[in-house]
């Protein structure tokens, strides 16, 4: 029986990290994430795991140890948010290069500035073309789970990638839920031990990690870690079905909610998608047809999934929690739409840049999203495909 | 996979993960020599062998016999660097600019 809990996200997240054990965490404390390493201190404290922690002076000290740890030999994890991932960026690129499954728990927020300590995705999409695994989560369950099967993914012998699992901060991060704990020893059976094939402290095999790496190979090294991007689909899928086995809680590379009659449909990730639910059950309620797509994977992205799981639809809204201020829409939405033009599926998308700094998303504010929708079927016109939800503006926005 | 012969002609799918070298020691093949634009010129006449030089060598590039006596500058792999002159103290070697007579 699976244990019965109430947890806030950093707790769940932390809770994983114990259960997993790993051999190494490095980690430094950064708003919403700092609680993380805080209780996994007080469990390495109490001798709850058998982890080395490494109470490191910067980020980008953090992941350096990470990326230190990995290739030893060792299992390394890290947790971090904001400007700390910002401030690692140069060691992420070091970690997915050199093939090193580092798992971190990312706990969004914006990344500064001005100042701003609340919830929004510009830390992930800062990274989204690092190589790194990017898995989203719309709950504490889901943060909590997505850890467990971390490893088993990034681990995969046809992956060898980091990977990271996103939880919105002070959203899920601070706030207190239900959640269904795996036994310690379930969790210990189903994420194994590390047995890495290759690694530095292997004295029967000398090895040499990230060597010059010149106009000769460079291409062909990426080409691999892009091959492993792809692989990692399938093992995603894999691991996932194994996790449902031992839960009963079922994923995919994105959750559809109400999508397969849906007439307008948002795409969006982490804690919106539970209030967008709430919506589509509202609105479903009053005869209209409204979806949800709520992407779990953003890395590797399931381009022509996504594109077929929307091709039904009459109008579709991609919701981005980050502005990639290119003056050509949000991050995920150049993803959803390229994925669909593609596969040669035309349906009418807008994109919303919303909810950013942590400005709060209600029930309202999707509802409108919905009914705008509505009026792109009816009238068949978009005026503006590059919108803002909740955005102060003199008269209507331009 | 001969994971020890891998050159600018192998495909993808046969080089190492990350770029990873399995042949400990191969820098041995690359000879960095010619990166150097200042040279050392060793005077054995001047040098008391005190054994200074070769531990700050980052390259290895200054032989040392069994008898720990040093012998002339490996010019495959010394970039040129002059630490080894800065640490002389019976300025026994001197740089000169590579190329010119």
């Amino acid at each position: 029986m699976s244990i019965r809990e109430r947890l806030s996200g950093n707790e769940a997240a932390a809770t994983a990290m114990k259960q997993i054990n790993p051999d190494v965490v490095a980690a430094f404390p950064i708003t919403p994430s700092t609680e993380i390493p805080q209780y996994f201190s007080t469990f390495v404290s109490n001798g709850a795991v058998d982890t080395e922690f490494v109470a490191v002076e910067s980020e980008h000290s953090a992941m350096s140890a990470c990326v230190g740890a990995e290739a030893a030999g060792a299992r390394a994890m890290t947790a971090t948010s904001s400007n700390g991932l910002s401030f690692m960026w140069e060691m992420i690129y070091i970690a997915s290069s050199l093939r090193l499954p580092i798992v971190m728990s990312l706990v969004n927020r914006a990344v500064s500035g001005p100042l701003n300590i609340h919830n929004d995705h510009s830390d992930a999409m800062g990274v989204r073309d690092a190589g790194w695994i990017m898995l989203f989560s719309e709950s504490n369950q889901e943060a909590y789970d997505n850890l467990l099967m971390a490893h088993r993914i990034a681990e995969h012998k046809d992956v060898l990638l980091p990977l990271m699992v996103c939880q919105d901060g002070f959203i899920t991060s601070h706030s207190i839920e239900t959640i269904d704990l795996v036994e310690d020893d379930k969790v210990k059976e189903f994420v194994g031990t590390y047995k890495p094939e290759h690694y530095l402290l292997n004295s029967k095999e000398p090895i040499s990690m990230g060597p010059l790496d010149l106009q000769g190979y460079l291409f062909e090294h990426k080409a691999q870690q892009s091959q492993a991007m792809k692989n990692a689909k399938k093992v995603i899928l894999e691991v996932a079905e194994e996790f449902e086995k031992l839960t009963g809680r079922k994923y995919g590379l994105f959750e559809e909610y109400k999508l397969e009659d849906a007439d307008v449909a948002i795409v969006c990730m982490n804690s919106t998608a539970g209030t967008a639910k709430f919506v589509v059950d509202d609105l479903r309620s009053k005869g209209v047809k409204a979806g949800l797509l709520k992407v779990r994977v953003f890395r590797p992205f399931p381009a022509e999934e996504i594109a077929k799981a929307i091709s039904n639809v009459k109008a579709v809204a991609v919701l981005d929690k980050a502005d990639s201020l290119n003056a050509a829409g949000g991050a995920l939405f150049t993803d959803v739409t390229s994925g669909m033009f593609v596969n040669d599926i035309h349906v009418p998308t807008v994109s919303y840049i919303y909810g950013i700094g942590g400005r709060d998303t209600k029930t309202d504010d999707i509802e409108k999203v919905y009914n705008d929708l509505l009026e792109i079927v009816e009238t068949g016109k978009i005026d503006n495909p590059y919108r803002h939800l909740g955005l102060r503006t003199k008269g209507a926005e331009k | 996979m001969d994971k020890t012969n891998i050159n600018n002609t192998t495909p993808m799918e046969d080089m190492t993960i990350g770029g990873i070298i399995y042949n400990a020691g191969n820098s041995r093949e690359v000879k960095t020599g010619d990166w150097r634009s200042m040279r050392p010129i060793f005077d054995s006449e001047k040098c008391k062998q005190c054994g200074l030089c070769f531990p700050v060598c980052p390259e290895n590039a200054i032989p040392v016999g069994q008898d720990m006596k040093r012998t002339d500058f490996n010019y495959d792999y010394c970039k040129g660097c002059g630490v080894c002159a800065k640490v002389c103290p019976f300025k026994a070697i001197s740089m000169e600019e590579e190329g010119v007579e």
